[in-house]
């Protein structure tokens, strides 16, 4: 297991009870504002020092309020990336990457400089100052120093937050990497669900200080009653794809899934990339015959595998189309008007507009 | 090139650059210990303490004179301490001269690097804790380099005050032209003999020279260092 926590921490009228696992390559923590994320976080890299509870990380206890353990921060070695970045203004880029390498012992210093500068497109920004760099570079610059420490974990609290969505996608990838080549686990805390969709491996759902839902990202995210207070828009099904080829006339991407092919606005992906593509449970129409004249590009046929009813009129259809894992909102009354019930044969149709680009990230890039 | 001041009024020039420079040397590490236990420290005592560091700002210096006289004078409880212990002795030498001086400068010294303190980014701090620095190098590589203006601006303070200290000193190592006698004292001396007008105006325009020079150096140190620090 790579991360163990359960801890119970009061801070004013705040009351925070958290209890999860996990063992993705990257774990998200999602929640609004104020659910306890951050604090969370806090602990595991001890900036807060819980009341009560256990925090195990890699196999090694660093919090245990019964047995009396509390492992100091600068000897956990959990690497941390902040909203702000925090690099020191009185170093140049490069003294900033290397800080925590003169605290690392030499027998654990695993990173390559040269591949972390490299993998964060830095190298251009060494000699620079830190007030003299964007939004972005600082945040690849405080990666690259969290990196360069060799820790056993990553923890990146909102490190996109205070980004444009330009500056963000700039980032994006470079988070992806790391996240594929499987060097150091990472904890993501966001309250964007685009965010985590494009990103997680598994996700912690916060909510008022509890975890109301955790597990595989595929899994949580299909569930819409998880995302209630970011509207009931954002829920959709993550599955897996690859760039089959481009349609340039047309400005179309071809993708193979399990479910079939979908057409999605061109990407900039080659051919054989491999992709994660949410489709948002709203986006999705249900048919019983295979739609004929229509101008939507995408029908995938599948099973419906169940029926769960949201708030209001809404209803989440799960379907499973040749093993992957569609949701669709329909209203309470096209189920009874179509008579839908798990186990019967449907078509779920997608506009080809409807794929959220920001939550459409590579998996394994390069991979031809 | 140096006759324009006879030999004793060098001497007084000199004493008073060494009895300055040695307060503000002095000061500066209990200086930094004392501005960081007060911004920093949460401890019993801490208002006192603050209340006793300030106390020289607001006393008559003739006070502060007075109570150096009782303390560290031969017979005071510390002077005769030192004197038996160490053998130092402290009444009517300049380095009691420079005691005083050093007192005197001190809240200034503590202000000036306490207000430096108070705005360190303290999540810098934590960053570098997360880095895998111990405290003691999180001071030394991060901190500190971050006060360093405050640091600068306190010890030039401490310069100053030093140097046109005046009434602790002459209660408490009084006026000996060779020992005791800095440019303040001098002049003052100057002012208390018929025919004094010449050596008072020239120990003044001495005066008002070393000043300007304490604090052109200190501005061109600062601007240099919030360059460093603070890097546009």
């Amino acid at each position: 297991m790579i991360l163990d926590v359960d801890i119970r921490h009061v801070q004013g009228a705040f009351s925070l009870h958290a209890r999860f696992q996990s063992d993705g390559k990257l774990t998200a923590l999602f929640g609004p504002s104020g659910s306890g994320k951050t604090t969370i976080v806090s602990a595991i890299g001890g900036l807060v020092r819980p009341s009560h509870g256990r925090i195990v990380v890699q196999g090694q206890v660093l919090l245990d309020t019964k047995a009396n353990v509390f492992t100091p921060k600068h000897k956990r070695r959990i690497g941390c990336v902040f909203q702000e970045g925090r690099l020191f203004p009185h170093l140049d880029v490069r003294h900033n990457l290397l800080f925590g390498r003169w605290f690392t012992p030499k027998r654990d210093r695993k990173a390559s400089y040269d591949h972390i500068v490299d993998l964060l497109g830095i190298g251009h920004l060494l000699e620079r100052r830190p007030s003299t760099l964007s939004g972005g570079e600082k945040q690849r610059v405080a990666i690259g120093r969290a990196l360069l420490a060799d820790p056993q974990l990553l923890l990146m609290d909102e490190p996109l937050a205070s980004l444009d969505e330009a500056r963000k996608a700039e980032i994006y990838p470079y988070i992806e990497r790391l996240r594929d080549e499987g060097g150091v686990p990472i904890v993501l805390v966001s309250h964007s669900v685009a965010e985590i969709a494009r990103l997680a491996t598994s996700i912690v759902v916060l909510s008022e200080g509890h975890v109301t839902a955790s597990g595989p990202a595929f899994d949580i995210l299909r569930h819409p009653h998880h995302f209630a207070q970011t509207g009931l828009a954002e829920a959709g099904a993550l599955i897996e794809a690859q760039v089959l080829r481009h349609e340039d006339s047309f400005g179309l991407t071809v993708l193979q899934t399990r479910a079939g092919t979908l057409r999605v606005p061109h990407l900039t992906y080659p051919a054989g990339t491999g992709l994660r593509v949410r489709l948002r449970a709203r986006d999705i129409m249900l048919s019983l015959q295979k739609p004929i004249g229509m101008s939507a590009l995408n029908v995938l046929p599948g099973l419906i595998s169940s029926i769960e009813h949201a708030e209001g009129p809404s209803v989440d259809v799960q379907l499973d189309c040749s093993g992957d894992r569609l949701v669709a909102r329909v209203t309470r009354k096209s189920v009874e008007e179509l008579g839908l019930k798990p186990g019967l044969p449907v078509h779920a149709i997608i506009k080809s507009i409807a794929f959220d680009p920001e939550a459409l990230g590579a998996v394994k890039p390069q991979r031809m | 090139m140096t006759d324009w001041l006879t030999p004793e009024e060098w001497t007084a020039v000199r004493l008073s650059l060494k009895v300055a420079l040695v307060a503000m040397a002095a000061s500066l590490i209990p200086g930094v210990a004392i501005a960081f236990a007060l911004e920093r420290g949460r401890f019993w005592g801490r208002h006192a303490l603050d209340v006793i560091v300030h106390l020289p700002l607001v006393l008559p210096p003739v006070v502060v004179g007075w109570f150096l006289l009782i303390g560290f004078g031969r017979r005071g409880p510390i002077g005769a301490f030192l004197d038996a212990q160490f053998g130092i002795v402290l009444s009517f030498r300049w380095t009691g001269a420079a005691l005083a001086c050093a007192i005197m400068g001190f809240p200034l010294l503590v202000r000036a690097i306490r207000l430096s303190i108070a705005s360190v980014d303290r999540r810098l701090e934590d960053a570098a804790g997360t880095l895998g620095a111990h405290p003691v190098w999180v001071f030394a590589a991060v901190t500190l380099p971050l006060i360093l203006p405050g640091i600068i601006a306190g010890m030039v303070l401490s310069f100053a005050k030093a140097m046109g200290e005046f009434g602790a000193t002459i209660t408490f190592v009084s006026n000996i032209p060779g020992e005791t006698q800095t440019v303040p004292t001098a002049i003052y001396a100057y002012t208390q003999v018929p025919g004094g007008e010449g050596g008072a105006m020239r120990l003044t325009l001495v005066s008002i020279g070393i000043s300007i020079a304490a604090l052109w150096l200190s501005e061109w140190l600062a601007r240099r260092v919030r360059r460093r620090v603070h890097a546009q």
